[in-house]
């Protein structure tokens, strides 16, 4: 009963707080406006054509994506994350020479948007058993911190977490879903 | 093997049984001083073999406990044979013999033609509307005496119930043996079909549930929608402990199953995972990163007192008790790939005891009197569950690369194993085994069921 209950206030002040969260404006969005956003509101007249296009070509091409990606929610941004994963060998917590090129670039995304926290995931593949993987994951999670960290990210903005085996990217049983399954995935946990 | 046991030390024994004594057994007063002081309890087979039980349907002596009486048999004979000490006759091959309405009338002549040493008579009937009388006597076929008899009194609803009890009670006198039909497994489950709240889609949500040892009777105990998982029991069945991602990390939670409340022993510190209580109950070994890498770690149930146990760069984790308490199965990467290992509770005497294995994990103690480790282990493709002999340093596998075998928890009596396998195909399974491996039997089939822990 006493655990029931406790469990619903527990959802209902998530979903408060996430419905703060949403509310709140994104600061980056309020800075930098995407100047050719296609808002169509009936009301003011619409801006002839023309001139739109070209002032979106005078700005630079990735300053416009990137300003798309600060303005996404949380939920859009970690459904196609501008982070690729890491990826991992067997019963390995090593980042070989791919894998800190990717953990690079990830840094470098980084440290465009100061204001996000992202928390590293260490994920196993089902090979493994579950138990130990749990351990695994966690070195995993952490090995990419620290270099996250050695490349300048700051350790306040990094959290890990480790889930082992038990959230496979991909279903297979094979070594193509199971080189998949073995890796830290970023998640943007506020921004 | 015969036990005699004095007339007088019967009637304590069944004086001590959980349930309402009814003085069933037909004798007729206290034996004269110079009359035999000792009578026979013990159903014996044939020389050299087990003996042959029968235990037809309970017999309805109210209208509407047919399903009851039904139920009673059905979970008695299943109970009875889940041991294996005794020859369980088919229950299909009982039409011929005429069915008895009173404990009188039982035809002992063609039981024993049947080849059955004993057989079992039970009645159950409706007190009121909620509540039923159930009772039953243990027959000597040859001798056509009553050897054990109990009446129970409750709940229309749990026919289940009073079959494990009298399993276990007639295991109790007839083999001196603690049987296992009234404990419980606890394991985590994906059969809800939930998906975890939060900023990455299509995830699995996880609980913890518990069943009665065959399966049976599942019920929910986690329900906060993330992951939930490695449950396992605490000493007195009331307590389970688990890791959970309720907080979006891995911590330790123990759930009180009966109470209906929760603790949570680590206070917020590190990150927390693998709970596994002491045998006595009153301390919790666990995994934690809270010094930068997975270490074991030992508290009082309570959070107090956690004390380092292991000290090594690499990975520790997964612990397991000896049944003294004194020391811990885990297991470790620090010789390159992850092997169990022995250690004393005070972090001391550390040995290595798997050699063959390319990985070897979730080490569990077996209760005494057995001095055995179980543990996955790979040798092949996938994991079988293997079994370490602490004496000899012989291992035993009990699993023969059907699907991939993990996760092995013993039963409080030590004879059994549960364990999670693919082997069915349908995902992940738990299921139960002898120590010998041998009759295996599938717990689960709803979802995927994983890492089961098996109550006292």
């Amino acid at each position: 009963m006493g655990m029931r209950r406790a469990t619903i206030v527990l959802i209902l002040v998530l979903a408060f707080v996430g419905a703060c969260a949403k509310k709140k404006p994104a600061p980056v969005a309020s800075t930098a406006p995407p100047p050719a956003a296609a808002t169509s509101t009936p009301g003011p007249p619409a801006p002839p054509p023309r001139p739109a296009e070209r002032v979106e070509e005078s700005i630079p091409v990735p300053a416009i994506s990137e300003d798309a990606i600060g303005n996404r929610s949380l939920e859009d941004l970690n459904r196609d994350s501008p982070f690729r994963p890491a990826f991992f060998g067997l019963d390995s917590s090593d980042l070989d020479d791919a894998g800190r090129a990717i953990v690079s670039a990830n840094a470098d995304i980084m440290k465009k948007y100061p204001t996000w926290v992202v928390t590293v995931e260490g994920h196993c593949d089902e090979r493994g058993t579950a138990e130990y993987n749990l351990a695994l994951g966690e070195l995993r999670a952490v090995a990419v911190k620290t270099y996250l960290v050695s490349l300048g990210v700051s350790a306040d903005r990094l959290r890990t977490v480790s889930y082992g085996k038990e959230f496979p990217f991909d279903a297979g049983h094979a070594e193509t879903a199971w080189s998949k399954n073995r890796r830290a995935h970023f998640v943007i946990t506020s921004k | 093997m015969r036990n005699t046991l004095s007339w007088s030390a019967a009637v304590v024994t069944v004086a001590l049984g959980l349930s309402t004594l009814l003085a069933l057994a037909q004798q007729p007063a206290a034996p004269a001083p110079q009359q035999p002081s000792e009578i026979q309890l013990v159903i014996s087979g044939e020389p050299g073999t087990p003996p042959r039980y029968a235990v037809p349907d309970f017999v309805a002596l109210s209208p509407d406990v047919a399903d009851v009486a039904k139920t009673l048999g059905q979970v008695l004979w299943d109970d009875l044979n889940f041991e294996r000490e005794f020859y369980m006759i088919p229950r299909d091959t009982y039409s011929t013999i005429p069915v008895a309405r009173t404990a009188e009338a039982v035809p002992f002549a063609a039981w024993r033609e049947l080849g059955a040493d004993a057989v079992v008579f039970g009645t159950v009937q409706k007190t009121d509307a909620n509540t039923v009388r159930v009772q039953i006597r243990l027959f000597n076929v040859r001798a056509r005496q009553s050897v054990f008899a109990k009446e129970y009194t409750g709940s229309a609803t749990t026919p289940r119930l009073y079959a494990h009890t009298m399993s276990d009670e007639i295991h109790q006198q007839q083999r001196a043996l603690r049987g296992v039909a009234r404990t419980k497994l606890t394991f985590a489950s994906d059969r809800n079909r939930e998906k975890v709240a939060g900023p990455v889609q299509n995830r699995d949500v996880k609980e913890v549930y518990i069943a009665d040892y065959d399966g049976d009777n599942s019920r929910r105990v986690t329900t906060n929608r993330q992951l939930n998982i490695t449950p396992t029991w605490a000493p007195d069945a009331r307590g389970i402990a688990y890791t959970s991602y309720r907080r979006g990390y891995p911590d330790i939670f123990i759930a009180l199953i009966y109470q209906g409340l929760q603790e949570t022993p680590t206070n917020g510190v590190g990150q927390n995972w693998l709970p596994i209580f002491s045998p006595d109950g009153t301390r919790i070994c666990f995994t934690s990163n809270r010094d930068g890498n997975p270490e074991l770690y030992v508290m009082n149930r309570d959070g107090s007192n956690v004390r380092r146990v292991t000290n090594n760069p690499a990975i520790d984790t997964t612990p397991t008790w000896s049944p003294n308490g004194a020391q811990l199965a885990f297991t470790s990467d620090r010789a390159g790939t992850p092997q169990i290992y022995v250690v004393g509770v005070d972090g001391l005497n550390l040995r290595r005891i798997t050699t063959n294995d390319s990985w070897a994990d979730r080490p569990t103690w077996a209760p005494a009197p057995f001095n055995e480790i179980a543990y996955a282990g790979r040798t092949g493709p996938a994991f079988d569950i293997k079994v370490y002999d602490l004496a000899s340093g012989d291992t035993r596998l009990i699993t023969f690369g059907e699907g991939s075998n993990e996760s092995p928890a013993f039963s409080p009596n030590g004879r059994h194993i549960a364990f999670a396998s693919t082997r069915g195909g349908r995902g992940t399974q738990i299921y139960t085994m002898g120590r010998d491996g041998k009759n295996v039997r599938q717990v689960t089939r709803d979802g995927n069921n994983y890492t089961p822990s098996w109550s006292n």
